[in-house]
This record gives C-alpha cells, structure tokens and sequence, in this order.
C-alpha cells in the first residue's frame, strides 16, 4: 500500500511485516508494547489530576477515619460484643477493602466524564491502544487504594489495632486489598463506559457497593444475620477478601479464602475487563 | 491518488432517525472542504465515519487511500480531528496536554517535545504553556484543541465547528491558524454553521441539509446558483411598496419579486445590476414612487440556502431540532 | 398590561400596619413559588428523586438486617429503636441539600436574577426549606411505610404515632436553616456539601439514632447526651414507642425554634449581603 507522507518531520512506523506467521507475532508484540506505553501514559495522566486537584483525594483520607472511629467507637461498644476477637481488629480489613472498593469505583465516573466531555472521540481517532483509556484509569486508582490502605492501617494500629498473624502475611495485607479492588476497578469502569452519564455512574455505584460491602462480613460476623442473608453473605465476594485479609492480619485458614479471592479478581480483570475493552470499542 | 477523501453512497441511521442519506464527496489533496449545513444536518455524523469513530450504515469511504472500516488502525495515524467540544484536560497544563496526545501518537518523547514547542509558539500559548488550562479563555482551548491534533503533522486534518462558541476576535484569529495550515500543504475539512466561514476558508463547499447534499461547488459556482445580483429598493412611503414591487418584477431574471412589508422594502435577482438599476430609476421615476434607498446587492449564502432549498439555515436548524422532539 | 401599585394617602400607622400586610403576602406568595420551582427539580431528574427515596430505603433495610442482630437495645426490637434515629438522620441529610443548592444556584449566578425581581429576598432561601421539607416529610412516610413492613409496631398510640414524621420534618425544616446559612456564605457547591457532610456527619451518628448512648466510651456519651440530634431522636422514639412525651418535647422544640429564628434571619441577612 502506498503510505501517505506527513507533511514534514515526523512520519508513523509503517504497518507490521508481511509474512503471516511473523505478521502475526509481530502484531501482538507490537500491540502489547504500546498497550504498556499508552497505559502508561494515561495513568500519568489520572495520577496528575490527584496532584493538581489533591480534594479528589479528600475522601480517600478521611474516609477511613471517620470508619474507623465511628466503628470503633460509636457501633463498636454494642457490635464488638459479637466478634470474638478484638472489634478494631475485626474491623480494620473491612474498611481497607469497603473504602478502597469506593476509591476505585472513582474509574468508572472518571470514564463516564470522558466521554461526556468529547475526550473519548479524541482518544479514539489516535492510533493508540484501546484498551489503555480503561487501563489509565484502573491502574491510577488502584495506585491510590493501595496507598490508601498503607494510610488506613496506619490510623488503625494508632487506636489500637495490632497484627497477629505474623509478619508476612500482615505485610502482604495492602498489596492484596490493592489486587483485589484492580479486579473491582474494572466493574466500575464496565458500568462507565456503558452508562457515559457521570451522574447515573455514579448512583449506579453508589446502589451496588453499599449493599455489596454491607451484606458482607465487613462490619458484623454473618452469623449474626438473618438466615436468608447470611446465604447471600457467604457468596460475596467481598466477605472472601475480607476473610481473607482478616485472617492474613489476624492468623487463621488463608488458602480456603485465597482461592475464591484469586477467582474472582481474574474474572474481574479478564471477564469483565474485557466486556468494558469491548463495549468501549463498540461506542459510537 | 490525487482525492484525500472519497466517500461513496455513505447513509447512517440512529434507529428511525436518518443522520445521513447517501453522501457522495469528493476532497482534493491539499484542499480546504468546507462542509456547510445547518445544526442537526448530519455534519459530525460525517466526520465520526471519516475519522474511524463510527461504522456507516452502508457505503464506503477512504481517507488517504485507506478505507475507514477495514484499515481504520493505520488511518489513525495519519489523520487528526479536532471535535465539536474542546478535548483538552483541563488539570494538565497546555504543553503537558500537546505532549500527551504526541506521545499516544506514538512519537518519539525527543521529536514530541520538539514539535509540543513550536505548536505553543505558532498557536501563541507560549505564555500559558505551563499553566494549568483550567484559566485558559475559550479562544485558547480551541487553539490547544487544535494543536494537540495537529503534533503528528497529519496530511489530512477534521475540524468540527471549529469557532462556535467563539467571540468575533477569537473566531477570527483561529481563521489565520486555519489559513496557515492551508499553506502547509494540509487537507482540511472542515464544518460549519456559519455560511460567512465557508466562504472565508474552503476552496469548495459542500452544502447538507438534513443528511443530504444538496449542493457541492466553490463559493463563488454556489453564489451563481443563487443568482449574481440583488437590487433592493427600500421606498419612502409603506402604501408605495406594491407599486414599486409590480414595477421591479418586470426587471427580475425569474419574474419573481420579494416583498418586505416591515422594512419596505423589495428586491429583485438581476443578471447586470448596475445597468437595470439605470432602467429601475427611471421607471419608478414616472411611476411618481418616492425611494428611501436602493441598492445592489451581491448574494451571500443565506440567499444560497434560500435558493437551494427555500428556507433560510435557522429556519433548517428549527426545523431538525423539531424533528427530534 | 401590569402596574405598579398607586400609592395612597393614609394615616402613618394605617401605612405601616398595610406595608407589613402587603410584605407578608407577597413573602408567602413568593416563597409558595420557589417552593414550587424547587419541587419541580425533582420531577425532572429521575436520578434526584431516586437519590433521596431510594437510599433511605436501602439503609433501613441495611441497618435492620447487617447490624439487628449484632446491637443490643435493651426491651426494644432493634426496627423499633431503629425508626425514628434513621429518619431523623435521613432527613437531616436531605435538609443539607437546601445548602448546597443554594450555593450552586449563587454559583451560576442564577440568583442574581431573583434578586433583580421584585420579589421577597427571604423567599429565594424560604422557598427551597419549604420544598426541602416537603420531601423529607414525603421521605419519612415511606420510610415508615418500609419499617412497618418489615416489622417496626407502634406502641405509643395512634396520635403520637401518627405525629412522629411531622416531628422529624419539622425538625429537619429547622436544620435546613443552618444549611442555608452554610450554603449563602461558602458559595460553592462542592465545598458547601462537603463541609455539611463533615458536621452532618458525626452528628447523627453521635447520637442515640443507631445505638444506645451507654454503649459508646465515656467521653463520646458526653457529646452525645447534649447533641440535639438525641433531643430529637429521643422525642421521636417517646412518640412512637411511649414514654415521657412533654420532657422530650420542649428541647427538641427549642432547637428547632432557634434554628428558625435565630439563624434563619442570619442566613437571609448573609444572602443579601451576596
Ligand atoms: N448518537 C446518536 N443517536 C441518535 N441520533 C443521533 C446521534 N447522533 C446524532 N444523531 C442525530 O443525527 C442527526 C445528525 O446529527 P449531527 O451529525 O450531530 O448533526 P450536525 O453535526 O450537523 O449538527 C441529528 O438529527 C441528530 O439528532
Ligand atoms: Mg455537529
């Protein structure tokens, strides 16, 4: 084909080899670097919005502050009675993960607003990866959780939340949490692209996460519940991770909530994430 | 290769609403079309198919050699689009928003860098560059806008209204950008509302109305379909203006006279004004019809839109609108 | 064609008593048409109105079922206690929405049209309480209408029973003044929701709405005692599950009297100021 030459200076890399084998390879090396570099690009770009307007981040921060203390304080006297161990020790992997579920629902409103303003059509017309839109933002919010969730355990161990399940699993407690709302973040950018009304994300998030994070074992053990809840409780993902951090931090079965956890954050990234990949390809 | 853009028995329909009806266009390399109808028209439908963001309904069209379905990936790096809204982020700064769609170009960081300042010198942001764009006035935006789709050097360049919502000033400063683009060597199509904006920019103007092109030709071939001349008398006295008006009907090329009852006023087309008008005098002369002002008159392309499809663009644009609800 | 009203010869005290008259009118019918406007908003924004009915909805839900059977209250089933705390707390939240509108109505500049017609000043500020309380006492039904549903019994009579939304509304219509207040000085709307949000906040939560003050550590039982959200909450519980009704009454009373009188007047007088 006769490439078109650009006026001056700069001219694109003309199209892979041609061979079909090496087309073939060449292709997919050359759409996975740039998917990298573009991702990369965006994520730069989010993580300079946190640093120019740092109230994006108020939320983040005291959110959990304010979770902590009035769980801690204000419900813990009356729940604590029903967990057996410490209530701020039951409590802290709860909000880690409910707050930085919020945190990470950020994506999906973030999306929304892209391509209300016209950014999308922008984006679209580059020959750049069409995956790395979504990705930016996924991975900019999730860099957040997981700072986040440092600060969060910071505020907690200051009023009195201690590890008990030795050092490496409490170390590897903020890079689970951080995983696991990855996986999340791609749900709330699915829920993005297919709304594209900032405002309605938004609601939409704010109807599934409540309910998600509160049926869960995030708060109050699930025996405490109403049987037919406690059915629902049992299936969340949420109450595996929360277990599963709980038990990371405080001592406990680890593999038989691990496993769950891993299952549902690869199906997150890879099921869901691809459905928003595709949906966003499909915008007209 | 000598068409930048061939578009070919082009429809798109969003479910019952036909935005596009079987546009054929033609854009000669290195040219400026301007494509002129009124809000609703189908326009952005239209530069969507072109810059790869919507499939078409059925038809075909290439851009630079390439189909914008099949080979819509090795299109993108050629071409650059500017939208209808201002794309930019409004939390990074000018430069850092040049230099982001450069590098999502996939140009080197070195030749991003390189290029990002002399579009910040040309576009005159250079004092704004490092400030945050949030401050930038609308004028601004839209230059920004212009330039970030600009970093590649793409041979071929979308402008969506590229001035609306501009103040007088701002519309025409980005005229000289566009202009000087032109000279470049760039091909440009353009949209737009504003039948004063063809005129200034397109080498040829494609006129759409209701997803349909109803007219295609350099400004001045337009004009003629119009018409070449108007006289316009305005009389001194409201009860005079039928008088006048069956006097000028005898002059007018179609028979047909216009009557402004308001503004008393009324015209007529004319091949040769200057020489009617002599015969126009004398006549309303003996007629005893005193006469406020008169006036030849060359056609704008107002009176293009009323010729080709007899209703003036707002009324068109009130009428899309309409459809809609 | 509309005139202006001719001015009459009369008496200064015959004047002035129909100056107040004429003010009065034209106070209620103006605000009666802010009222309106801001009712409509909710017509048109689906999302609005799901917003302020619909999470209620659910955190009565939530709180009933997550958090029931891990708080102990005492003699009371936990919907029963639940009740009135909750809708005190809903409706104190949706009266903040009087500030942040207000505060992006000035950021539009949409109030500087108001205040170029010749039309009451307070009935800008007026008009979105009265709206904003309409819904909270719409809210406070159907929350109610949920509660009984799910289990909530009244045990303190029909009358006092049937008084406890427009208890709660009323009290939330004395809040909405504050919220203006905030709403007329910060100008922004997203300031003004966040920093309602930081006061609203740990003063419903503070409070004997969700659990019982004696529960909480000592030094938070202090705040909790003297925040008049437990005023309220303990009136509306009396009303609804019996109890003393008369010394519940005049400190919730009394706050909402002060919050009319005292701050509303400073939230028009700050409007004004604009
Ligand atoms: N996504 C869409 N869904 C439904 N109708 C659309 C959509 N986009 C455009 N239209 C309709 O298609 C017609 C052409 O629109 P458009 O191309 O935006 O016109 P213009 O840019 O000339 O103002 C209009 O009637 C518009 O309402
Ligand atoms: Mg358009």
């Amino acid at each position: 084909m006769n490439l078109p030459q650009a006026v001056n200076g700069w001219r694109p890399e003309p199209p892979a080899p041609s061979t079909p084998v090496r087309e073939a390879i060449g292709s997919v090396l050359y759409e996975f670097r740039w998917i990298i570099a573009d991702t990369a690009m965006l994520t730069w770009r989010m993580l300079m919005h946190y640093r120019r307007n740092p109230e994006m981040l108020l939320s983040t921060i005291f959110g959990p502050l304010m979770f902590l203390f009035l769980f801690t304080y204000v419900f813990g006297g009356a729940i604590g009675r029903s967990t057996e161990i410490n209530y701020i020790d039951y409590l802290l992997p709860g909000v880690l993960i409910q707050n930085n579920i919020f945190t990470v629902m950020q994506t999906g409103i973030g999306l929304a607003d892209d391509m209300q303003k016209g950014f999308v059509d922008r984006y679209r017309s580059l020959p750049m990866a069409r995956s790395a839109v979504i990705g930016g933002r996924v991975v900019a919010t999730t860099v957040i959780a997981f700072f986040s969730a440092i600060w969060t355990i910071g505020i907690a161990v200051v009023i009195g939340m201690r590890f008990h399940g030795g050092f490496w699993p409490g170390l590897s407690l903020p890079f689970v949490v951080a995983l696991f709302c990855f996986g999340f973040a791609w749900i709330s950018a699915l829920v993005g692209v297919s709304v594209r009304d900032t405002q309605t994300a938004s609601s939409i998030t704010f109807f599934v996460a409540i309910p998600l994070t509160f049926l869960s074992s995030t708060f109050v053990p699930i025996e405490t519940m109403p049987g037919w809840l406690q059915a629902f409780a049992g299936v969340n993902p949420i109450t595996q991770v929360v277990n599963l951090s709980r038990n990371l931090a405080q001592g406990g079965p680890i593999a038989v909530y691990a496993l769950p956890t891993f299952l549902w954050t690869v199906f997150f990234v890879f099921g869901i994430g691809s459905l928003a990949t595709w949906r966003y390809k499909r915008i007209s | 290769m000598d068409h930048a853009i061939e578009v070919r028995n082009i429809s798109k329909s969003y479910g019952s609403v036909v935005a596009l009806d079987n546009v054929d266009l033609d854009v000669q390399r290195g040219s400026v079309m301007g494509l002129l109808g009124p809000n609703g028209a189908g326009k952005t439908t239209l530069v969507r198919i072109l810059t790869t963001l919507l499939r078409p309904s059925s038809g075909s069209a290439t851009v630079l050699g390439y189909d914008v379905v099949r080979h819509a990936r090795h299109l993108r790096s050629y071409i650059g689009l500017a939208g209808q809204s201002a794309a930019v982020d409004d939390l990074l700064t000018g430069r850092e928003n040049i230099h982001m769609a450069g590098r999502l170009y996939h140009m080197p960081k070195r030749q991003v860098q390189k290029r990002a300042q002399e579009l910040l010198e040309q576009f005159d942001l250079v004092d704004a560059a490092d400030r945050s764009v949030k401050g930038y006035s609308g004028g601004m935006r839209r230059r920004l806008d212009l330039a970030a789709s600009l970093v590649a050097n793409p041979p071929m360049i979308f402008l969506d209204e590229p001035t609306t919502g501009l103040d007088p000033r701002s519309r025409l400063e980005l005229w000289d950008v566009i202009r000087n683009l032109v000279s470049e060597g760039t091909t440009v199509l353009l949209t737009t509302q504003y039948l004063e904006e063809a005129d200034q920019l397109a080498d040829e103007i494609t006129v759409i109305d209701l997803g349909k092109v109803i007219a295609q030709g350099t400004a001045d071939e337009l004009k003629h379909q119009a018409g070449s001349e108007f006289i316009e008398i305005t009389v001194r006295d409201v009860e005079d203006i039928r008088r006048a008006a069956s006097v000028l009907e005898n002059f007018a090329e179609n028979n047909e006279c216009d009557i402004d009852e308001e503004a008393r006023k009324t015209s007529i087309m004319v091949q040769d004004g200057a020489s009617i008008m002599v015969q126009v005098v004398r006549s309303l002369d003996t007629e005893d019809i005193a006469v406020a002002n008169m006036a030849v008159r060359q056609p704008t392309l107002d009176d293009v839109f009323l010729a080709l499809t007899g209703r003036t663009a707002e009324e068109a644009a009130t009428e899309s609108e309409q459809e809609q609800n | 064609m509309i005139q202006p009203a001719q001015l009459q010869d009369r008496s200064p005290l015959g004047e002035l008593v129909s100056a107040i008259a004429v003010e009065a009118r034209w106070i209620i019918a103006d605000t009666a048409v802010m009222s309106w406007r801001n009712l409509l908003r909710y017509r048109r924004s689906p999302e609005l109105l799901m917003f302020s009915t619909l999470s209620p909805v659910m955190f009565v839900l939530l709180f009933n079922y997550v958090f029931g059977g891990a708080i102990p209250t005492g003699d009371l089933n936990y919907i029963d206690y639940l009740m009135p705390g909750i809708l005190v707390q809903t409706t104190i939240f949706s009266a903040t929405t009087t500030g942040v509108g207000l505060a992006e109505d000035l950021q539009k500049g949409m109030v500087d049209r108001y205040r170029s017609l010749p039309m009451a000043r307070s009935a800008v500020l007026g008009g979105r309480v009265v709206a904003e309380t309409l819904v909270s006492l719409f809210v406070a039904f159907l929350m109610l209408g949920v509660g009984l549903i799910i289990g909530m019994r009244f045990h303190g009579g029909f009358w006092p029973g049937f008084s406890l939304p427009f208890m709660v509304a009323g009290f939330a219509f004395g809040f909405s003044w504050i919220a203006a207040f905030v709403g007329a000085s910060v100008r922004n709307a997203e300031g003004a929701g966040s920093l309602m949000f930081f006061v609203v906040f740990p003063l419903t939560f503070l409070s004997s709405a969700f659990v019982p003050i004696e529960s909480m550590p000592g030094w938070l039982q202090w705040f909790a005692y003297v925040n008049p959200v437990t005023n309220a909450v303990d009136f509306g519980r009396a009303l609804s599950q019996g109890g003393p009704i008369v010394a519940n009454a005049w400190p919730t009373a009394l706050w909402t009297l002060g919050m009319t009188f005292v701050i509303g007047p400073v939230a028009v007088w700050r409007y004004r100021k604009v």
